[in-house]
């Protein structure tokens, strides 16, 4: 695979079309991903939001094929990136995918290092694995390049992850993540682990990486602050689904919202005012085993309607912002007759 | 911090913790901390990991013993209760766990260890009428009752510390140390507890101590607020005081490093400091923040900065201020 060929005038560098995924066990069948459309565009950092169980994590193994064998299954949809989909190329081309062109940073960075390597061989081993002829001293080169650029000193190559502090860690694995240069960088929840002051860091060293390197990013969060501060465009997950997405623009800046982008909103205390009492979205997110017919937010919203639970929204769009909401479905049918 | 004519829940004087180590050294997980909490009212304890702020919640209720220093609960100086005498407290004090999955007994259903407290105080006569107690606090924190006969495993998080809080509601205490008990849980789960523990506060008069690293969060739920770095006290006002006139530098920064949820403060740097919080382990005399600050001076690594009060009820430890 040649990332030469990339042509540079395509915007859209990870396309995902009606991605359906499930998890199935003897028990039951787990709908974690229902039809989900998004792209990823070239330079830009994507966020996905969503509470424990929305399928933003699913949604990100789908992309590398590294759903649980055994009962993560992709039941329809195709991901296209750089023209090939990801769903029906082979195994061996996947290998040489996964931490080249497209790499993944996880949660807990306590649990995604090796603790009987050094951190210096970790870094090499993925530039061992995607460059196999390149001399030894140049990997060497390349390992203190790249820690150099998360900052972290080269000379504590030779030290083990028991040595570094969780921010430390988290820094190795996104050294790890970047230094082939991937086209598509994957961070699940980077900072969700660490200290505010080291968020901040991790945070800063992250869009400053991302700007020298021109990397895309998906960044998976569960924090409207990351995504307010970090990202371009925004997709709001709920039960499987993306229920609002558009640029951060249109998110953080627009009147109208899906209600539970506006239940989101209104979870988190505000720093700025006093208030008495936050607004909690009531409920608990829906059983991904049994979702409800018509809209899976309907058993928690405060707006709902009969056609709610019947009937499945469909995608309601204004020029980059989508809603999957009755609500918004016939104000703009509204809308049209009005311009009619 | 004085309030006249009213006694404080809890007050501590000088309280420290000293964990002595191999080798000699000596760690000052809690170092010299003064406090009050009032009936009904909030503290706040924000700090990074490994500030000492999870060890105090736990000195002060004497789960772990103070080395130093006294603990007075509604006026009694309870430092020298032996945990016999403790056991009996333990009804008007309670502690909220951290981590939902390792604080919940794993062989035990959900409502088994909710009742399990009522149990061991005897607080009802017959099994029914504990059981049927605990059934109203599942109720309380949100446990749909088909939950009841489950186990942990099968429960999420969010789930797990919901019957963390009913445990620590079952005894009706007075005082909960609730340390860091939502930052396990999603936004909107985090808020619906966070109504309902102050809801349990106004219903109760409840006065906690929580312990958390969410500024968000702290603001919203305490009434004063107190701000750790390694073990010691380095501000303290009231939450809107704080939030309003951050005098302390590292105060500042913690603040300045929130990710607002806000588009107007996209693209302003935060005021990063430097490096890590560093080892608590056989501290230099000094200020304990003086190598992450930017305004530390010559005064700041030798001679330890005095608690002082900047202006009514705000109290800082720093000699730039």
């Amino acid at each position: 695979m040649s990332r030469n060929e990339t042509d540079k005038t395509k915007e859209t560098i990870l396309e995902i079309k009606d991605l359906k995924v499930i998890y199935q066990t003897d028990a039951e069948v787990i709908e974690a991903v229902n039809h989900i459309d998004l792209n990823i565009l070239r330079g830009r950092t994507l966020g996905l939001v969503g509470e424990t169980g929305a399928g933003k994590t699913t949604t990100a193994l789908s992309i590398l094929r590294l759903l649980p064998e055994m009962t993560g299954k992709i039941r329809g949809g195709s991901i296209f990136f750089e023209g090939h989909n990801l769903l029906e190329v082979d195994e061996n081309w996947m290998r040489a995918l996964r931490g080249n062109a497209i790499s993944m940073v996880f949660q807990d960075p306590m649990s995604s290092l090796n603790p009987v390597l050094t951190i210096g061989e970790q870094i090499s081993e993925v530039i061992r694995l995607h460059e196999p002829d390149l001399p030894r001293r140049e990997v060497e080169e390349k390992v203190d390049s790249t820690l150099n650029l998360v900052g972290i000193p080269a000379s504590r190559k030779a030290e083990y992850p028991h040595q570094f502090s969780g921010g430390m860690k988290q820094r190795v694995v996104i050294a790890m993540a970047i230094c082939c240069e991937p086209a598509l960088l994957i961070a699940d929840e980077p900072t969700t682990a660490l200290d505010v002051t080291i968020q901040a860091q991790v945070l800063a060293m992250m869009s400053d990486l991302k700007h020298r390197l021109g990397t895309s990013m998906l960044m998976i969060t569960h924090d409207l602050g990351i995504v307010a501060q970090t990202c371009d465009d925004v997709a709001v997950m709920y039960a499987g689904e993306i229920i609002e997405a558009g640029t951060v623009e249109d998110i953080f800046l627009n009147e109208q919202h899906h209600p539970y982008t506006t239940g989101l909103f209104q979870s988190i205390p505000d720093i700025n005012k006093k208030s008495d009492r936050l607004k909690p979205i009531p409920g608990l997110m829906a059983d991904p085993a049994n979702l409800p017919k018509g809209c899976a937010f309907a058993p928690r919203c405060g707006q709902c309607r009969e056609i709610c639970t019947k009937e499945h929204p469909v995608l309601t769009a204004w020029g980059t912002h989508q809603l999957r909401c009755h609500l918004f479905a016939s104000s703009e049918k509204e809308q049209e007759r009005g311009a009619e | 911090m004085e309030r006249a004519g009213k006694t404080p829940i809890l007050k501590t004087e000088a309280l420290e913790k000293l964990f002595k180590l191999k080798g000699g050294s000596k760690l000052y997980a809690v170092d010299k901390i003064n406090l009050e909490i009032y009936p009904g009212e909030t503290l706040g304890v924000v700090g990074e990991s490994g500030c000492g702020k999870s060890t105090l919640g736990r000195t002060i209720l004497k789960l772990l013993e103070p080395t130093g220093g006294k603990i007075y609960f509604d006026g009694q100086d309870i430092t020298d209760y032996s945990p016999r005498a403790m056991r009996a407290l333990r009804r008007d004090m309670q502690i909220v766990f951290q981590d939902p999955y390792s604080s919940i007994d794993p062989r035990k259903s959900v409502i088994e260890t909710i009742a399990e407290y009522m149990f061991i105080h005897k607080v009802y006569k017959s099994k029914r009428e504990t059981f049927e107690k605990a059934a109203e606090l599942m109720e309380q924190v949100g446990l749909a009752q088909r939950f009841a006969n489950s186990y942990p495993h099968e429960l999420d998080g969010g789930r797990r510390q919901r019957i963390g809080i009913a445990r620590a509601m079952s005894l009706n205490p007075r005082f909960i140390v609730c340390d860091e008990p939502v930052s396990a849980l999603d936004v909107s789960i985090q808020a619906q507890i966070l109504n309902l523990l102050m809801d349990l506060q106004d219903q109760f008069g409840l006065s906690y101590m929580f312990v958390t690293h969410d500024l968000s969060v702290v603001k919203h739920i305490s009434d004063s607020i107190m701000v750790m770095y390694l073990g010691k006290c380095v501000e303290y006002a009231e939450s809107e005081e704080l939030f309003l006139h951050p005098v302390h530098p590292y105060t500042k920064a913690l603040l300045s490093a929130i990710p607002r949820a806000d588009l107007k403060y996209r693209g302003t740097p935060a005021q990063l400091i430097q490096g890590e919080v560093t080892s608590p382990i056989d501290v230099k005399p000094g200020c304990r923040f003086a190598r992450r600050c930017p305004l530390c001076t010559d005064e700041c690594s030798t001679k330890t900065p005095e608690w002082r009060e900047i202006s009514p009820g705000h109290f800082a430890a720093c000699f730039c201020i």
